[in-house]
Formats: structure tokens, sequence, C-alpha cells
């Protein structure tokens, strides 16, 4: 039973992932449709951010994920090299769950 | 358009190697809680290997580990999926190959792979972004899956090292350049509004889902509609 809901959620994972690259891919689009393409990541990032800074389940909560992000947003604004942002937000977190 | 910079490759593989090894410690994480969950280590792997999607794998084995059937499972697993399907489409102008090729492709389509490529302007850029990001993710979640479907537990909380705090710090700075395109501020923002509007009441993976309609008031603000 685990196995066919394994290979299940195989089949299902790789077709949603699939029907752009494999429907659209390759084709010349009409530039409205390229430019709406073009922002499908952008709010999807932005929720992913804010839930992964902020969601514990379906509430907000205020953590050391916070201030993480507050000083990777320093860093990218500095336009400082993506390792450091990201090691810095690491660190960051980190430091705060140490002292706490 | 402005005048097109394409990051030099070098700095697009320090960048995906970056991304691999923070995603390769939360594969040995997801290892041990799969074997904890219940399933065999064959069965961790093979779902790395072919789900490979982080947040889908996690909330498939916490069900399970929290008591649940595997068709309990299988709900948010799916519903969490369900925003790959937007990235494929975002990313599908990018991918020129052959269907065979494509189709290879679209397994390395999550969050990571499509922010790499999406950062960048150049269309060759983007290409190589997210091919380079999307190998050494897929060997470092899988390489990770394996280590800690062996080892099991006493590897201690990733937490504890900030590693939680290392994706949205990571997804920012991807988001920053893709600011700069007509109505993206605006997307952004209706999708982070949407997306904790609805936070109290969806299941797993929905808000994320339902962010997506942020690109509505986007696309009406870049063609000079305003709302």
């Amino acid at each position: 039973m685990t196995w066919a809901a394994l290979i299940a959620l195989c089949v299902i994972s790789y077709g949603l992932k699939a029907v752009g690259p494999v429907l659209v891919g390759g084709r010349e689009l009409g530039p409205q449709l390229r430019q709406t393409l073009d922002l499908v990541a952008v709010p999807l990032l932005a929720a992913l951010i804010l839930l992964q800074t902020t969601a514990v389940g379906h509430h907000l909560v205020f953590d050391e994920r916070v201030p993480a992000l507050g000083v990777a947003g320093v860093l990218v604004w500095r336009k400082a090299p993506f390792l450091v942002v990201v090691l810095a937000a690491a660190a960051t977190a980190a430091l705060l769950r140490a002292v706490a | 358009m402005a005048a097109t910079v394409a990051t030099a490759p070098s700095r697009t593989l320090t960048g995906a190697a970056g991304i691999g090894i923070a995603v390769g410690v939360y594969g040995v994480s997801f290892g041990v809680l799969a074997v904890a969950a219940g399933l065999s280590p064959a069965q961790a792997c093979v779902m790395s290997m072919l789900v490979f999607t982080g947040a889908s794998q996690f909330a498939f084995v916490g069900v399970l580990a929290g008591g649940g059937g595997v068709l309990a499972a299988m709900a948010p697993a799916v519903m969490l999926a369900l925003r790959n399907t937007a990235y494929g489409l975002s990313v599908a102008p990018l991918l020129t190959g052959p269907l065979r090729r494509r189709a290879v492709e679209a397994q390395l389509v999550i969050d990571e792979t499509t922010a790499m490529a999406r950062a960048e302007d150049d269309p060759r850029a983007a290409r190589r972004a997210f091919l380079a990001t999307g190998v050494s993710v897929w060997l470092c979640w899988n390489a990770g899956t394996l280590a800690g479907a062996l080892l099991g537990g006493g590897l201690g909380d990733p937490r504890a090292f900030g590693l939680d705090a290392m994706f949205p710090a990571a997804f920012l700075a991807l988001l920053a350049p893709q600011l700069r395109r007509p109505g993206a501020p605006v997307a952004a923002v209706a999708g982070a509004i949407i997306a904790v509007a609805v936070l109290p009441f969806a299941p797993a993976g929905v808000p994320v889902v339902a962010a997506l309609a942020g690109v509505v008031p986007g696309v009406l603000v870049a063609r000079g509609v305003r709302p």
C-alpha cells in the first residue's frame, strides 16, 4: 500500500511539473502571454518568503527567522554575494537561538 | 526591457552549489524523518529521486508519522506540489530543447530552480542557472536522503544551525532582481497579502498556490491599466 501511494505520488508530482515544459516549452509565445509567464514566479516566491519566515501551521509567528530575513534584506539591498546573504541569515538565526 | 546583464557562469555555479548544500542538509533530515515515520530506506530514496519536491515529501512523511494513512498523506503532498505547475509554466519558455529533453528537465522544476532561473534576464543565463541548480539540488537532496535514511537520528536539529532561515533568505536574494520588471512589485505584494489572508483556514500548500492570483494585478499594472 505504501509503495502504491508512493508511486502514485511520483506520477502526480511529475505530471504537475511537466505541464509547462512538455506542452508549452519550445513554442513561440505571444508577448502578452510571455509577460504573464514572466511574472508567475514573483507572487509565489513572495508568498514563500513570507510564510517560510513567519508561518507555523496556520499561524504567523515572529521568531528568530524574522531578524534573519531582515539581515538578508539589508545584504541584498547592499548587493552582497548570494552565498553571503544565505550564510548571514543562517548565522543570525543560529546565534539568536543559541543566546535564547 | 533594460540592457540585460547575465551572471557569469562561475557565479551561477557557486550559487547552485550553495543552494545544493543547504538542500542536502535538509535531505538528511528528510531521510531521518522518513525512516522514523515507517518508510524503508529504499522508499525514502525512491521518493527523493522521483517525487523530488521537498515540501511535499516532508508533508507526506509528517502525516504518516502522526499516525495518518497513506491516502491522508497524499492530499497535502499533492497540494504542495501544485505550485510546481505554475513554476513549470514560468520556466517553460526557457526550455527550448526537443521534447525528450524537456521531459527530463521537467523533473527539475521546483522552488529553487525556478527562482535561480527567473533571477536572470538573459534567457541563456537563465537556462544555465536552471540546469546547474537542478542538477546540484537533485544530487545533494538524494545524497542527503540516503545518508539520513541509513544513519537515522542523532544528527541534531537543523534549526539549531539556522538552516530554516537560509531558504527565505535565498528566495529573497533571487526575487529581488525580478522586482525590476514592470508590475512585479505589485504582483509580489499582492501574492504575499493573499497568502497571509488564506493561511488561517487553507490546508498546507494552498496559501502559496493562491498567491498565484497576484499575477493579475501585476499584469494589469504592467499593461498600464490602473486597477
